[in-house]
């Protein structure tokens, strides 16, 4: 039982890892889908702005009112600003995003692709000359694997306002002193990795929902299992991933 | 009638697993025919249809169509192909996030680059019109009838003016009046644009209205042949079951 639990694990991840190595070679072969993907990057990237803003902004909210009586309670509450960014933009709001984006996103393309499977609406687009792979699949994990990062770096700023919002709330802080305390910390070596490894959470987002979509069966059941995988999956590689991130930052020295 | 067949199958097999689904299967379409595929469900009709447009992979035989072997094709070649066959699906298969203009232009914008704008909108109007449906021209897919839906996909399947179509179960799930004006409209679109055509269907009043050749498919072989009066006029059980 647990040989067979573990060569199907093993033939699903060599599955996933062809499917996303098609991406590779389908993604650089003309004909390439512009308006498609720009189509994508408008639903996937600001139809999330609100949902992502939303979170992000509660996120640095809660997370300053919770750590200031630690900070006062040590006489540092002049860090706070500086320990919310660091922890912000290091961390949690681009792996908030990123799990955000795997709920909303990752679900609606395994949904979608996956009804698009049942009907065979991938066959009509097959039979009528265009390769469903590059015009549906290509175009969304290009849109995911941009619009991620974008979506992570509006995050730190909405969340770093949170912050603002927070620390106000009992303490202090005007405006200016908030931001340069904020930003003092901050070093290029703590944004990149944070950046670089959204582009990442993206591209797994993308590639699981549309893999679980593309080969969707056994009808509306096959489709709900679908979007409920890609998020399960996707939101485990989006852990994966970033504990991946911090060990190659840890070696590089970039903690 | 010209001889040379738009499509010629030979010792066609296709399995899955233990189901020999085709078995040694042989089989011409001429041009301006329509030739009708009768089985039992699960008899692989819908198998040997998926084969000829390369959707599925025989394990054995030749598909000449337009004189290329589709087994031998890359995807590119497969797709010029494709461009001259057009495939109805069962299902109808209309992009359900497409307006009715949009799934009419799909398959333009891509062939058809260098058409103006107002090409495009023109073939669309022309397809909708051909169908009697231009008023839907701007509506969803999920907004449209049955039979509505079924007109539809056949204006997107013969937008691009195919040589042959293929028709899988054209009137399955459609009550009868509609199902015989879907049969009608067949034949009419097929004598207008001089199409040949392969329908898989065991609707028998379809059947009547628009088959030259019937061509009964049990055990996965081409057990039988003829018009559907000849067949009709069997004493063979297994062909009599189809008629009664």
């Amino acid at each position: 039982m647990e040989t067979n639990t573990l060569k199907s694990f093993l033939a699903e991840t060599g599955k996933i890892s062809a499917f996303a190595g098609r991406f590779f070679v389908e993604g650089f072969k003309p004909r390439y889908e512009f308006a498609e993907t720009l189509r994508q990057c408008y639903f996937i990237g600001y139809k999330s702005l609100p949902l992502v803003g939303i979170t992000a902004f509660i996120m640095g909210l809660v997370l300053t009112i919770q750590s200031r009586p630690t900070l006062v309670e040590f006489g540092a509450e002049s860090w706070l600003p500086g320990m919310v960014s660091v922890s912000l933009v290091r961390e949690i709001a681009p792996v908030i995003s990123a799990l955000i984006c795997a709920g909303k996103i990752g679900s609606g393309i395994g949904a979608e692709l996956g009804s698009m499977k049942v009907t065979e609406q991938i066959d009509a687009m097959e039979v009528s000359g265009t390769n469903p792979y590059k015009f549906l699949v290509v175009t969304r994990v290009l849109a995911t694997t941009f619009m991620i990062p974008v979506l992570a770096i509006l995050s730190d700023m909405i969340s770093l306002y949170g912050g603002y919002i927070g620390a106000n709330i009992r303490g202090v802080v005007s405006w200016d002193l908030y931001w340069y305390q904020a930003f003092d910390v901050l070093d290029f070596s703590d944004l990149l990795p944070a950046i670089i490894k959204t582009f990442f959470f993206g591209f797994a987002i993308g590639i699981i929902g549309c893999y679980k979509g593309y080969f969707s069966n056994k009808g509306t059941e096959g489709v709900g299992q679908s979007a409920n995988s890609a998020v399960v999956i996707s939101s485990l590689l989006v852990f994966v991933i970033d504990l991946v991130a911090v060990q190659i930052t840890d070696i590089l020295g970039l903690t | 009638m010209n001889t040379q067949p738009v499509i010629s199958i030979r010792h066609l097999s296709k399995s899955f697993g233990d189901n020999h689904v085709l078995n040694d299967f042989n089989f011409d379409l001429f041009p301006g025919e329509n030739v009708v595929v009768l089985g039992k469900s699960g008899s692989g009709k819908s198998v040997l249809i998926k084969c000829i447009i390369g959707l599925l992979k025989p394990d054995k035989g030749t598909i000449v169509v337009l004189e290329k072997n589709i087994p031998d094709l890359d995807n590119d070649e497969i797709d010029r192909i494709r461009v001259k066959v057009g495939f109805l699906f069962q299902s109808n298969a209309l992009y359900d996030s497409m307006t009715v203009r949009e799934n009419l232009e799909f398959p333009l914008r891509r062939h058809w680059m260098k058409s103006s704008l107002d090409n495009v909108e023109n073939m669309v109007l022309e397809a909708l019109g051909n169908v009697g449906l231009a008023h839907t021209i701007d509506m969803m897919p999920a907004e449209l009838s049955g039979g509505m839906r079924k007109r539809i996909a056949l204006a997107r399947t013969l937008i691009l003016k195919p040589e042959i179509i293929l028709y899988d179960e054209p009137t399955t799930g459609l009550d009868p009046i509609t199902g015989k004006e879907i049969s009608n409209l067949m034949l009419e679109l097929q004598k207008k644009y001089n199409t040949s055509s392969i329908i898989i269907s065991h609707d028998m009043n379809c059947v009547k209205i628009v088959a030259n050749r019937i061509v009964a498919l049990i055990n996965g072989t081409c057990y039988a042949e003829g018009t559907y009066d000849e067949l009709k006029k069997s004493n063979d059980t297994l062909v009599k079951q189809f008629f009664e």
